[in-house]
Order: C-alpha cells, then structure tokens, then sequence
C-alpha cells in the first residue's frame, strides 16, 4: 500500500487529518477530543510510514450512512415551523379579537403547511406511497407520530381556513354566520393544541437517528426549533399584518428568537466533538447567517417596530434566520454522518469511560464492562 | 401471525397482552437489553432465533458471499471500476450490496498493538466477549471464565478449520518454556492444533507480555492481511425497524429484520438511523438489468435469505463460503461457536481475536450477525461502541415535550401582554 493510502487506512480524508511527521499534527485537534484510544498512539519506529492517528477507519470511509436527505427536508422543518407557530399567532388572535392577525395567520398556517407537505412527499423515494405512512402508528417511530400530528393539525388548519374564506362569500345575513364563531373557536384550539408538537418533533426526527451531530444535541435542539418557529411566526404576522393589531406577534418572535439564540449557543458549547460540524464549511455559515439575521431581527423590533417598514424587514430578517438555522443543522449533520472521526471518536470515549469505571467498581463487584447496564441475573448459558 | 376471529379468542388475546405490559421486564426491554425480539414482536411459538458467525481469521477474501447474495437476490449492479483500497472494490453495504468483503493491509506494528489489545480485553475481563460473567464475588477480581464453554481438544477440532496457523511465530506456542508449562495432555495429538485452558489471570498478562516480547523481537509476522464479510447484524434492537413509519421493516419469527418493499415508500428514515451504516435507499432509476423496477427508491438490505431459510436452506452467502468463514444455524449456537473459536485462538496466544456483537448487552441487545474480529471494530469500517438510537428515545420525548409546553406558555404570554398596537 502506498503512503496515501496508508495515510487513509489510518485516519480520516475529510476533517483535519493528523500530519504524518509532526508531533503538533499528532496530539493537536484530534488528540484533544480523543482521549480513549491512547494505546493507538503510541511510539512507533521512524521506519513505519503509517502516521500515528488518534482513531482508526476503514479508507477514510464512513460508519453510518448520511440519511439520503436533499433541500426539501430542512425546506420541510422550516416551513413546519412557521406553520405550528402562525396556528398559534392566529389562535391566540381568534380568542383576542384580532380578526385581521388571524385571517394572515391562518392563511399563513395553510400556506406554509402545504409547502411543507409537498416538501416531505417530494422526498420520498415513492411519492405515491405517501399514504403508507397511516398504515401504522408507531411510538418509536417520529416520522410515524410525526405524519399524524400532521394530519391532524391539517385538519384543523385547513378548517380555519375554510371559516376565513366562508366570511368572504357567505351573504352577511345568512343563518350560517351564526355557527361561524363555533367553527373558529373549535379550529384555533384543534390547531393549537397540534401547533407544539408539530414545531417540536422535527427536532425529534433529526435526533432519533445514528448521525452523530443530530444525535449528540437532542437535549438541547428542540427548543431552538420551537423558538425558531415562532420567530417565523411573529415575523410573518409582522410582514402581513399591520402594526396595530401585531404586538404580540413582535413579542412572539422577540421571544422565540431569544428562545432559538439561547438553545443554540447552549448546545454548541455541550455539543463537543460532534458540534465541530455545526462551525465548520457550508453548515458554519449558514448558522453564522442565522445569529446574524436573529440579531438583526430583534434590534429592528425593539427599536422599529411599531413602524411599517422595520417590521416587515425585522420579520423577514426572522424568517431568513429561522431557515438557515434548519438548513444549517441539517448539513451540519450530513457532513458528520460522511466523516468516521464523528462516530467512532466518542464511540472509544464511551468505552474508556466505561473501562475506567469498572476498573474502580471491581471491587465493590457493581458493574459489568461493555455493558450498558449491570449484569442480569441469568447465568452466561442462558445468555449463550 | 393469525387473526383470531371469536370474541373469546380476542378476549384471551387482550388478557395475554395485558399480562405482558404488567411485566416490567417486557417494557424495560423493548428499546434496550438483552431479550427475544421475535417473542416481543407478538410471535406465537417462533423458532430458535437464527443468525450468522462470521469467522474472519479463516476469510481467504474469495468474495463468493457477494456473488452468491448478488446472484440470488438479483441484485443491480455497482459502479465498476478500482477504489485502490487493497482488493476491495466494492467498497461498502449498502442497497445493491448486502455483503461486502473489506480487505485491510497491517504491518507487523499493528498486528502487535492489536495482540496486546486484545490480550487486554481478557484481562479486563473482555467485556465484548463475556457477557455478565465478569465480576467475581469471591476474589474481588474479573473471573474471565465463569461458566464458560471451555476450549478443549475435542471442542477445537470440532468447531471449524483453522485458517490461523496455531503455533506460528510470536504466538505462546512458539515460546517453549511458556508453553511446556501450560499445556494440557495432547492425547498424542498435534500439540500445535491442541488448544489450552482457559487463560487466567496470570496468563492474560503473560500473553500481552509474550505479545510484547514478540515484537520487540522481531518474530511478529512483518505483514497480514484483514479479511472481513460484513453484513447486515439483525440486531435485537433494530434502529431501522424502529424508525420505519410505514411498517415495512418488520421482524420475522426467525428474529430476523426485512423489508417488504411493495409497502416501503422510500423515506430513508431507516438510513440515517442505522448505527452501523447497512441500510440504503436504492436511488439510481437508470440502473436497469436484473434490478427489479419495484425496488427503486426504497430501502434495501440483507433479508438474511429471508426465502431461503423460511425453507430450511442455508443463507446464499453462507451456502457458497468455501472456508465456513460464514456460518448459519441458531444463534445461541453461533454465540458458542464463535466463544470457543476466540478461546482456542486466545489460549494459542492470537491474542488479537475478538468478538464483535455477541454481548445481549451491548448497545443494540447484540447482534444476529456475530463476528470474530482480529482488530479494533473501527478497522474494519463498524462501530466501536454502538447504540441504537431509540435508547434515547424517551428522554429526546422528554425533551421535546418540554420544548413543545414551552412554545405554548411563549405564545400565551405574548397574547396575555398588555399593549395593543
């Protein structure tokens, strides 16, 4: 095998990969982050061309798959989001009485649903096999709660809907306009009470998954997902609506991008290895977009807003930072699944840890090495 | 599975099913843990559970797996063409390939540092390979070999052909005073083919001190080839069985996990959630030939002969496996075969053997698929340490249930805010 190819074998091709020859190359980023496989890293003779890496892989090749995903899934978890939030903003306007936030943001609900929906149809490998995803309802499964908290929000979405277009044909003094109020009250609460989950699981769909980054921030990505959500939501209300009736859409989206910045900066810095995607190529400047365009969007409001033009641009700025945020997750967590540094890293990591505390619990005889759990009570035939 | 059809029967199922969600054991099991995943996915009466041991130390790399498994699943075929890494031009798991032989060039350095890690894993206590029987009350200290099938002469000549020379150089075979002292009567057999007791204490670190001792001398093999036919591992806790939102991943009476791909719809759910990267998507619609058109766009794995072993015929690959590098039948008798061949290379001083998902309670529940390794998983292109991602799965609920109340108690703030313009 030749130097390269031994240089693959040994390390990765796509991160920073060990220099060969120096010592700084050796313990510097990777060592940092690697402190399991220290036997790996042991002296070896100057006549062995193999440079001294922190992790093996096999040709640089990746463990798990990258999900074989494209734009109209982050596209998906946008539009999802501005969808949940604007159920909210119009269900929160129906029950205040603000008639003209809610019709927007009704009709914003339905649109940016519909967006959503041919989004995750369009990607699947069968779109005509779209209904199969009824054909069970599977707790394990996001994807499967995921479809039919959006069945249901679209039902009740698509009602609200309805009632904004009724009000427009139905003759003022026509017997129906009595039961409309009933209808509009039963569609905001149906659509609020689907809005949270729907704006909350995506955040559950990414992170049920092998890939490392999408995996390593579960804790922490479902509230910049909602607080995203409803940053879309307010500065949609503040694009389509006028100042009068829109205060609390401003608070909404200075909340959820409070919300979003905050979640954010909290799971980059627990992230560790598995974060270092989240800085770097096309998913570091597109998040770097997003903080920028919140920032943005939350000193335009607190400065402007009450003034037309500001908040149209501050709702937009929301809009923009709410879609490179899901767009920037997503590639983050593509490249992680591409390279095996993210996988295998703090897979040893977990064995060390684990190796070390037993090596100390061996004499109180309570843990079992290589397991996750303490040792059953059933003896290794059974087990065999 | 039948459908009963009297209300008695429905009746009795209902009060069967209640039953099984008292029992604690049953829940606590269904995301992680050592359990029957063929019995947990409502099974009647299934049959022992089935799966492959893959024997890496005696793969000769002839590919007959990947041809025979392409053969008979007619699957398409994969860019043609040279990767440059070694002989493996075929490159990883995938759609169109559901075995795939990795190849891997070692120097005498890496065959050393694998012997002594492997030597470590007995000494503490080889946590791939032991299972629960670690911790010993009385000493105080790991009992390697509590009630474990020990390798004996006739064990060792009954479990496989050893593609392993057992008495070559830098093994404790080839240390005399070492190996005079240890050795069990040869019953007149070849002392070379006869394996040792089981290694203790002492001798777990006397074969990393002989692996050691080896290299420093010089008398380690200068060169080896890593020869591996990986496969889909049917775990117990299948993360892309998990995930499938439209049922068409399912688990067979054997334990095994299939795809009915007339009900797939392609989300690629199941790829990303695979924690050894087997599943894929089948995506290329210009790849004609044998491919079969229904298959296009959704996912594709190894079925484990899922018609073929339904009719008591061994699995394609392991049929055509010239060595029985790959071999098929019960699992529990996998896991024995593949312990005693890991003893017999131990107790010869191949220190570097391992095994690879034969621990229930591993982060997948171990796997149906068990291997016998002689480096790091990562080697090789597997994961070190998996764990399905369900196991997560009911804090990542938690989580995002707290996330959703606080989206709702954000919103009703917002409204409840006084101001009006």
């Amino acid at each position: 095998m030749s130097d390269a190819e031994e240089q693959r074998a040994a390390g990765n091709t796509n991160g920073p990969v060990p220099q060969p020859d120096t010592d700084a190359g050796e313990s510097g980023a990777v060592t940092a982050t690697a402190a399991a496989p220290v036997r790996r890293r042991r002296r070896r003779r100057d006549d062995i061309m193999v440079p001294d890496a922190a992790f093996d892989s096999y040709y640089g090749r990746s463990v798990v798959k990258p999900a074989p995903w494209d734009y109209k899934i982050p596209t998906y978890l946008y539009s999802g989001g501005l969808a949940a939030g604007s159920a909210l903003v119009a269900a929160g306007a129906e029950m205040t009485g603000r008639t003209l936030l809610q019709r927007n943001a009704r009709l914003t609900a339905l649109g940016a649903l519909g967006v959503s929906t041919v989004a995750l149809v369009a990607d699947l490998g069968r779109p005509s096999r779209f209904v199969n995803m009824l054909r069970v309802m599977k707790l394990t499964s996001p994807m499967s709660i995921g479809s039919w908290i959006l069945a249901g929000f679209g039902a009740f979405t698509g009602v609200a809907a309805a009632s904004e277009v009724a009000k427009f044909v139905i003759k003022p003094h026509s017997a129906i306009n009595r039961y409309l109020p009933i209808v509009d009250r039963g569609a905001s609460i149906g659509a609020g009470f689907f809005s949270a989950p729907l704006a909350a699981y995506t955040a559950v769909l990414l992170s049920n998954t092998a890939t490392p980054t999408w995996h390593g921030i579960y804790r922490e990505l479902p509230f910049a997902f909602v607080g995203s959500g409803m940053a879309a939501a307010g500065g949609a209300a503040m694009v389509t609506t006028t100042t009068r009736q829109t205060a609390p859409a401003r608070r909404m989206a200075l909340g959820g991008a409070a919300l979003e910045l905050t979640a954010f900066r909290l799971l980059e810095h627990n992230a560790g290895l598995v974060g270092e995607p989240l800085r770097q190529g096309k998913a570091g400047q597109l998040l770097g977009a997003s903080t920028a365009l919140s920032l943005t969007g939350i000193g335009l409001t607190v400065l402007a807003g009450r003034w037309r033009p500001a908040a149209v641009l501050a709702g937009l700025a929301f809009n923009g930072a709410s879609a490179t945020l899901r767009f920037g997750v997503f590639h983050a967590g593509i490249e992680s699944a591409k390279d095996p540094k993210y996988t295998v890293v703090p897979q040893k990591e977990r064995i060390a840890a684990r190796e070390a505390q037993a090596a100390l619990s061996w004499s109180s005889n309570a843990s079992t090495p290589g397991a996750l759990r303490p040792p059953t009570s059933q003896s290794p035939q059974e087990l065999a | 599975m039948s459908i009963s059809t009297s209300p008695a029967e429905w009746g009795k199922g209902v009060r069967s099913m209640l039953r099984d969600s008292m029992d604690a054991h049953f829940w606590k099991n269904q995301l992680s843990g050592p359990t029957d995943p063929a019995q947990d996915a409502a099974w009647p009466d299934p049959p022992p559970r089935k799966g492959f041991f893959t024997d890496t130390s005696i793969c000769i790399g002839c590919k007959a797996c990947e041809v025979a498994c392409k053969e008979w699943n007619q699957l398409p075929m994969d860019n043609i063409g040279m990767t440059g890494n070694s002989y493996d031009n075929t490159g990883h798991l995938g759609a169109n390939t559901w075995r795939h032989v990795a190849f891997v060039e070692q120097s005498a350095e890496h065959i050393a540092q694998a012997r002594v890690a492997g030597a470590r894993l007995v000494e503490l206590g080889m946590p791939r390979v032991r299972d629960a029987a670690v911790g010993s009350p009385d000493a105080g200290l790991p009992r390697a070999d509590a009630g474990l099938p020990r390798a004996t002469a006739m064990n060792s000549s009954r479990a496989v052909p050893s593609g392993l020379p057992l008495d070559g150089p830098g093994t404790r075979a080839a240390l005399p005073s070492e190996s005079s002292e240890r050795d069990t009567p040869t019953n007149g057999l070849d002392p070379g083919r006869v394996a040792l007791t089981r290694p203790g204490e002492e001798d777990a670190s006397a074969m990393q001190w002989a692996a050691e001792q080896a290299l420093a001398e010089g008398t380690v093999p200068d060169f080896r080839w890593l020869i591996a036919s990986d496969v889909c591992k049917h775990c117990t806790h299948a993360g892309c069985l998990d995930v499938c939102p439209t049922g068409a991943l399912f688990r067979t009476e054997f334990g095994t996990v299939v795809v009915q791909d007339e009900v797939c719809n392609g989300c690629g759910y199941c790829v990303a959630a695979c924690p050894f990267g087997v599943i894929d998507k089948r995506k290329d619609p210009t790849t004609t030939g044998a491919a079969r058109q229904v298959e296009i766009g959704i996912a594709n794995k190894c079925t484990l002969c899922y018609d073929r072993i339904s009719l008591d015929a061994k699995p394609a690959c392991a049929q055509a496996c010239p060595t029985t590098s790959i071999q098929f039948g019960d699992l529990d008798e996998m896991r024995e075969r593949a312990r005693e061949r890991v003893e017999a290379l131990h107790a010869n001083g191949f220190t570097e053997a391992r095994l690879y998902g034969a621990n229930p309670n591993d982060g997948v529940g171990g796997t149906g698929s068990v291997f016998l390794l002689l480096d790091e998983p990562e080697v090789y292109g597997l994961p070190p340490d998996p764990i399905v991602t369900t196991h997560d799965l009911p804090d990542i609920f938690r989580k995002a249930g707290l996330a959703g109340l606080t989206m709702l108690a954000g919103a009703a703030v917002s409204f409840l805010g006084r101001g009006n313009s």
